[in-house]
């Protein structure tokens, strides 16, 4: 069984309210070592066999249309 | 790219410069060279065009504008008027109301969530800038058809994101309109009003006053959000196949949002601001530029001071950035201290970025060198104004020659088959799929909320003074006349206001048309700011501000004209305030006005695919009458709804099921009377033994009592109406 993985993350250039919540908690617990902290989301897609580049081209189209928002966010889509 | 400087720019006359790629004409591109006495840097140039762009500038609209000025009614409540962030109206007792609605539509059709939560955002802060606490927020939209599939994807992101950021903001949404039409797909409306109440000496103004104090921008840091949001974004017609360009929208926070208001609050009560500006469309270029120029014109701003989060922005982008969530004040130095340590309480993020300078210039530097060195008023006030060419369309002298030509219901199974279609339609069918996602009692002061013909909130615990307000517009009517449309938009926004029990006392508006290049556009544009006009003056209630929304088109069709109108009322006391549901049985229905045969327009001919025939005349000394009359004789009526789209039949529906007490109604010419338009009327519930103190023309229709709906004969259970009425949203959206 294969699995093809998906990041999604939002653009640079665009707010991350969770992300910016996350790195002002840090210092507050002790560590002090971020930044900056950009939050995104991945996902873990399981497909029968190994994974074929047309898969991979299947699941680009996918992430296009709904696990990202290709407006504010961007994502890659690898093998595993 | 490497710094263009003003010393550059000097030197350099001949350099290439993207203004036609940033929406400027080459008149306007010359005009600033005129202006500076040398071509502006890129600093420069980005400035102008996000503020002389459609929607900072009102360049199509200006020249009509004026008349709600010139035709101004006197008014005693009206405190502050056209051209701050917001109107302010005196509603007694020392309180003053602020109110205010903006269009967001472009952004959302982009990206539906963030672009309705940020229109949120915006007016929010406009009504925060003027002194107030926002209490209440109301969103009307519109819509391509309810079963297109743009429709499917933009409906459900704009309703989450106003229920996302309003209701994080904890401010109850009290009303607004869903209205479904086919010039609305690609185009999708986005109307946000804002309400704010505060003392009467609390109000503030964007001005920049006083050499040597302070320029402060506080609220959330700079990002790459939105840059050139407003010249590519609300100036630029979509293609027919969709946005080309996918500029960067903006995200907000309505965290950091809520923290901004309270800290900005606090600011205030200790009176340390002399004026103050939120940060909208254009950004610094326009709070800088507006601020400097409501003064006496001089400010000094050092741009490398600005917070980022994104420190690669160049200072084009930083002055065009639309982040959300900032604000930029003037403060005095004496002041600035206890300034930093009220937002270093809050958490909010505060620099100082320049001083408040003798002359009339607004000079930005980035480390030391000059690269803005304009006159402001040439920026935020003086730009181009355009007599744009208009005539009347083509299409109006047809349309007003066709007859509407519908079958009516006339037996007891057509009257049923007729009433459930109303029920049911997407345009009339209940909204709760939509307002349930909003909070509308948060706060504890909502009186009021949608479904009922007015928002209305509590002002003060202790006496019970509150505000009312509606939002309205008849596209239809709009389409066939818009000088009469416009009227009757108004009519009906302020009826609305009566038949709650509130006193109309100023309107606010957002006009939404085609391309303003469109000669017809400008035509309907021009009625319909003609129209509102007149019907302000005769009516006696003042505009206290408003908004364009222009290039609302996919190709070469444009949207109805779609005129938003919103009244502001007040009530004395909330708890004699008139519910729209019949609350009980045992009571007469009397249908106050006349009824003609105004089908054009109407919903009725709309499901029967028909645009035509001419709209209803507004009779505002008529519409005054029923005003006064409902205003004085408020404690008779048990319940009381307002006739609008729909007719009789929308009407009974809602009274109803609203508390689920039946009627029973004989009617004479009951296709028309059940689905004519004609403005001006109004149905009430009364205690039979009041039937002498109704002084006004008006009909007994029926009864109230059971667990039906029966129009001559024709009875529907109030469950099946209500299985009709409230499937229709869940059927679609669910």
């Amino acid at each position: 069984m294969g699995k093809i993985v998906v990041d999604v993350m939002l653009k640079p250039e665009i707010l991350d309210p969770q992300g910016k919540a996350v790195a002002a908690a840090l210092p507050r617990l002790g560590f002090s070592f971020a930044t900056d902290v950009r939050q995104g989301k991945r996902f873990e897609i399981t497909v029968d066999g190994d994974v074929t580049p047309a898969q991979i081209a299947e699941v680009e189209k996918a992430a296009e249309v709904l696990l990202a928002n290709p407006v504010i966010e961007t994502f890659t889509v690898r093998a595993e | 790219m490497a710094l263009d400087t003003v010393a550059i720019a000097q030197t350099s006359p001949d350099t290439k410069q993207p203004f036609a790629e940033l929406g400027l004409k080459p008149d306007e591109y010359a005009r600033i060279k005129e202006i500076l006495n040398r071509r502006p840097t890129s600093s420069e140039l980005a400035m102008y065009s996000v503020m002389w762009s459609e929607h900072c500038s009102y360049k199509s609209s200006k020249v009509h504008l004026k008349q709600f000025g010139e035709k101004a009614p006197h008014s005693d409540a009206l405190l502050v008027g056209i051209g701050e962030n917001a109107g302010v109206v005196d509603v007694g007792q020392g309180y003053a109301v602020t109110f205010k609605i903006e269009s967001h539509n472009h952004p959302s059709f982009i990206e539906p969530y963030q672009g309705a939560a940020t229109g949120v955002g915006g007016i929010v802060r406009d009504i925060l800038t003027m002194g107030a606490r926002p209490i209440a927020v109301m969103d009307p939209l519109r819509f391509g058809p309810a079963d297109a599939p743009d429709t499917k994807r933009v409906l459900p992101g704009i309703v989450a994101g106003i229920g996302g950021y309003g209701n994080c903001l904890g401010l109850p949404n009290i009303g607004g309109e869903i209205t479904f039409d086919q010039t609305y797909l690609g185009n999708p409306l986005v109307n946000a009003l804002c309400v704010g109440v505060m003392r009467h000496d609390q109000i503030k103004l964007a001005k920049a006053s006083g050499a040597g104090n302070l320029v402060v921008l506080f609220g959330a840091k700079t990002g790459g959000d939105g840059i050139g949001g407003v010249s590519v974004l609300a100036s630029e017609t979509f293609g027919a196949s969709g946005p080309a360009k996918r500029p960067s929208v903006q995200v907000g926070d309505p965290f950091v949002e809520k923290v901004l208001i309270e800290c900005s609050l606090e600011i205030f009560a200790e009176d340390l601001v002399v004026g103050i500006q939120d940060l909208g469309g254009a950004g610094l270029s326009c709070a800088t530029s507006e601020l400097a120029s409501g003064g006496s014109g001089g400010m000094q701003v050092q741009l490398d001071k600005v917070p980022l989060r994104d420190p690669s922005l160049s200072p084009e982008e930083i002055l065009m950035s639309e982040s959300q969530e900032r604000m930029c004040a003037i403060v005095e130095p004496k002041h600035i201290a206890r300034f930093l340590e009220i937002c270093a309480k809050w958490d909010v993020t505060v620099d100082v970025i320049g001083e408040v300078t003798d002359g009339d210039r607004l000079i930005i530097t980035w480390h030391g060198e000059v690269i803005v060195d304009v006159p402001p008023r040439t920026v935020a006030h003086e730009g181009p104004v355009y007599n744009r060419p208009l005539a009347q369309p083509d299409y109006i002298n047809i349309v007003n020659a066709q007859v509407i030509d519908v079958p009516l219901p006339k037996t007891a199974e057509e009257i049923k088959a007729a009433m459930l279609t109303i029920a049911s339609t997407p345009n009339l069918a209940d909204k709760s799929w939509v307002t349930s996602q909003y909070d509308k009692y948060v706060q504890g002061n909502t009186i009021l909320a949608q479904p009922e013909d007015a928002g209305m909130v509590r002002v003060d615990e202790s006496t019970q003074l509150g505000v009312a307000i509606s939002t309205d517009a008849n596209a239809n009517w709009s389409y066939l006349n818009p000088y009469e449309g416009a009227k009757l938009a108004l009519a009906e926004a302020a009826r609305n206001i009566a038949v709650a029990g509130a006193k109309p006392l100023a309107v606010t508006n957002c006009l939404n048309f085609g391309s303003p290049e469109d000669p017809g556009v400008m035509w309907q544009f021009a009625e319909t700011v003609r129209g509102l006009a007149d019907g302000c003056l005769e009516m006696g209630l003042p505009v206290t501000g408003g908004n364009v929304s222009f290039y609302n088109q996919t190709g070469d069709v444009a949207i109805l004209p779609t005129p938003v109108i919103g009244v502001l009322g007040v009530i004395q006391d909330v708890r004699t305030r008139t519910p729209m549901g019949i609350p009980a049985a045992g009571l007469d229905l009397y249908l106050l006005g006349e009824t003609k045969n105004d089908l054009a327009g109407s919903e009725w001919a709309f499901l029967h695919n028909q645009r035509g025939g001419q709209s209803p005349t507004a009779d505002l000394q008529r519409e005054m009458k029923l005003i006064d009359f409902l205003l004085a004789n408020n404690s008779i009526f048990k319940s009381a709804h307002d006739l609008s789209q729909g007719g009789l039949a929308a009407t009974l529906v809602e009274a109803t099921l609203k508390n689920n007490v039946g009627a029973t109604i004989t009617l004479g010419d009951v296709g028309i009377e059940l689905l004519s338009e004609t403005p001006s009327r109004v149905l009430i519930a009364i205690d039979p033994k009041d039937a002498a103190k109704i002084t006004y023309p008006a009909t007994k229709i029926g009864t109230t009592g059971g667990t039906s709906l029966t129009i001559n004969g024709a009875e529907i259970s109030l469950d099946e109406l209500r299985t009709v009425h409230t499937s229709t949203f869940p059927k679609l959206f669910g």
